[in-house]
């Protein structure tokens, strides 16, 4: 059975010109692997994931089936998918220091989202948070879990989500962005720690990346997203030969070390309807 | 090259938070229409360098000259028109309530600066936003557009020098690709000079001429962006950098 699996998903916004679906018609399968979601900006990737976690708000509407376990999701009642939320699906979100609580530090939202998933002594906790905060790469965890979200950079708050996200142990991770502000040594070990997860504990995991190189090596799937549609569907290793233009274009505009362009391809935006 | 011919120079500077310093013993000079890159570690204080120049890192000892100004410990509303900062993230500094026309207009308004419209209109389109998006609020957007609009505010007092932090990060390669050309483009029309902070080296040797490279609070090296085409870094964290970036 597939961990989760995604039907006809369709998200709609209402806009002067009428509601116009910025998810149109999404259907895919997730097993215990690793699947990558590309695309250009504003093609539907946070809103994917947002809505499979159920997070869109009115006057946004969400209709399809995502079936999670055998569970379908949008059959739950707000707190049945509480109980889902953060537990067992965890979505790391693209805006890290945003998303974080402004006026808890951070230690300690990480060690509530630890909460939930187990009841541990208060030493047993801060323990576990110092560990995850050391997992995640961050050099010096007992000053970082007093800092409140403002006070870390970009790149710490990345790892801070992350940390909060994975310490639940989920089944389903959805990583909007993760990695974006990271150098590219933490970023390794992060993904890492992301992979062991997928390897040990069975995690599916959605990676919403930009990064095409990145999402090339390291997922097994890759959908390509353009304008709320998958447009093309292939192995993560073989991105290289996709066919479909839109794919090549992306691929195309990815700036070398040795750039010796003046300019970098775009791609005409006329050819793809945008919302 | 005088602190007062450079459009940016720092001797000796460091930075603390509340007692606790950050960076420390940070030199050097980007030349008027140069393109210098901070590269490094997350958490080695690459922000903190930027907040520092534009006045909104108030603990900070040393020189820093900014146009030939002495740097401040506060922003500073002259010094704002002709130096602009892209935030890391343009979720937090994009307010909430304001369509993107407010947040466009407003620097021009406060600034006394007529032709609103048009230059709203041009601004949108250069960084690729359809006018659609001219009315809507941040929270209506993808973070690629919110981060589109973060530059397009920051162009549209026509600055000379930009302080861009990771102003890429957010946006898919399509998107990066034009907003790149795009500011390779203005620094040849305008003259324009740009710190620019990112982990992405590739973009440097896109856009840049030189590097400093920060490790722990420190620049460890300064580096020409040639080096990203024969790997020529002396400092060991720099070489690794390279390494691990995918360099030879
Ligand atoms: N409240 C809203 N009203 C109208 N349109 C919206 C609203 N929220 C989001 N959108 C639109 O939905 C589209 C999809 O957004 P989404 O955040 O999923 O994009 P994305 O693929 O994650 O892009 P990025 O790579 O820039 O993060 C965007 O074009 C956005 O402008
Ligand atoms: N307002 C603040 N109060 C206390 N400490 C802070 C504050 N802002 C930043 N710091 C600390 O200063 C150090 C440098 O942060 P800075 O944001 O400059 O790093 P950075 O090089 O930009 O990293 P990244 O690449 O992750 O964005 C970090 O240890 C951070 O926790
Ligand atoms: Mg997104
Ligand atoms: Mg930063």
């Amino acid at each position: 059975m597939n961990l989760l699996s995604v039907e006809n998903l369709c998200v709609s916004f209402p806009t002067p010109q009428g509601r116009v679906n910025v998810v149109d018609g999404l259907s895919f399968d997730l097993g215990q692997e690793r699947l990558g979601i590309v695309g250009e900006s504003g093609s539907g990737k946070s809103m994917t994931g947002r809505a499979i976690l159920r997070l869109i708000r009115p006057p946004g509407q969400v209709e399809g089936r995502v079936n999670f376990e055998g569970v379908d999701l949008f059959s739950l009642s707000e707190r049945q998918m509480r109980t889902y939320r953060g537990a067992r699906i965890s979505m790391i979100m693209q805006d890290p220091r945003y998303s974080l609580n402004p006026v808890m530090t951070v230690g300690t939202q990480i060690e509530e989202a630890l909460r939930v998933h187990e009841r541990l002594p208060k030493r047993a906790m801060k323990a576990r948070v110092r560990e995850m905060l050391e997992a995640v790469r961050i050099n010096d965890p007992d000053r970082v879990a007093q800092l409140y979200a403002h006070e870390v950079s970009g790149g710490m708050g990345q790892r801070v989500m992350i940390a909060m996200m994975l310490i639940p142990r989920p089944k389903l991770l959805i990583a909007d962005e993760p990695t974006s502000a990271l150098d590219v040594s933490v970023q390794g070990d992060v993904l890492r720690l992301i992979d062991d997860l997928v390897r040990d504990h069975g995690m599916g995991l959605i990676l919403i990346s930009h990064d095409l190189p990145l999402v090339a090596r390291y997922c097994d799937r890759i959908l390509v997203m353009n304008a709320g549609r998958v447009v093309e569907s292939c192995d993560a290793s073989e991105l290289h030969n996709a066919t479909h233009p839109y794919t090549k274009g992306l691929l195309a505009a990815v700036p070398q070390m040795h750039e010796t362009r003046e300019e970098l391809p775009v791609m005409d935006r006329t050819l793809w309807a945008g919302t | 090259m005088g602190r007062y011919m450079s459009a940016i120079s720092l001797n000796n500077v460091d930075v603390a938070y509340d007692g606790v310093r950050v960076v420390e013993g940070i030199t050097f000079n980007v030349a008027r229409g140069e393109s210098f890159a901070l590269v490094g570690e997350s958490g080695s204080g690459k922000s903190t360098v930027l907040k520092a120049i534009c006045g909104l890192a108030p603990e900070w000892t040393g020189e820093i000259f900014l146009l030939g100004e002495p740097g401040s410990h506060r922003p500073n509303l002259s010094l704002a028109r002709r130096c602009q900062m892209v935030f890391q993230d343009p979720y937090g500094s994009l307010h909430p309530r304001k369509t993107v026309d407010a947040v466009l207009s407003e620097p021009l308004a406060i600034h006394g600066i007529g032709g609103q419209d048009e230059r709203v209109e041009q601004a949108l389109a250069d960084v690729g936003l359809d006018r659609r998006f001219r009315f809507r609020y941040p929270h209506q957007m993808s973070g690629g557009q919110r981060q589109r609009v973060a530059i397009a505010r920051a162009l549209m007092l026509e600055p000379e020098v930009m302080l861009l932090d990771e102003p890429t990060s957010a946006l898919d390669v399509s998107v990066q690709a034009e907003i790149l050309n795009l500011l390779k483009r203005l620094r040849a029309e305008r003259g324009l000079t740009y710190l620019l902070v990112t982990h992405n080296l590739p973009i440097v040797s896109f856009l840049c001429d030189r590097m400093a490279v920060m490790s722990k609070g420190r620049v460890v090296e300064i580096a020409s962006s040639t080096a990203l085409h024969d790997g020529s870094f002396t400092h060991p964290y720099s070489q690794a950098l390279y390494a691990a970036s995918g360099g030879a």
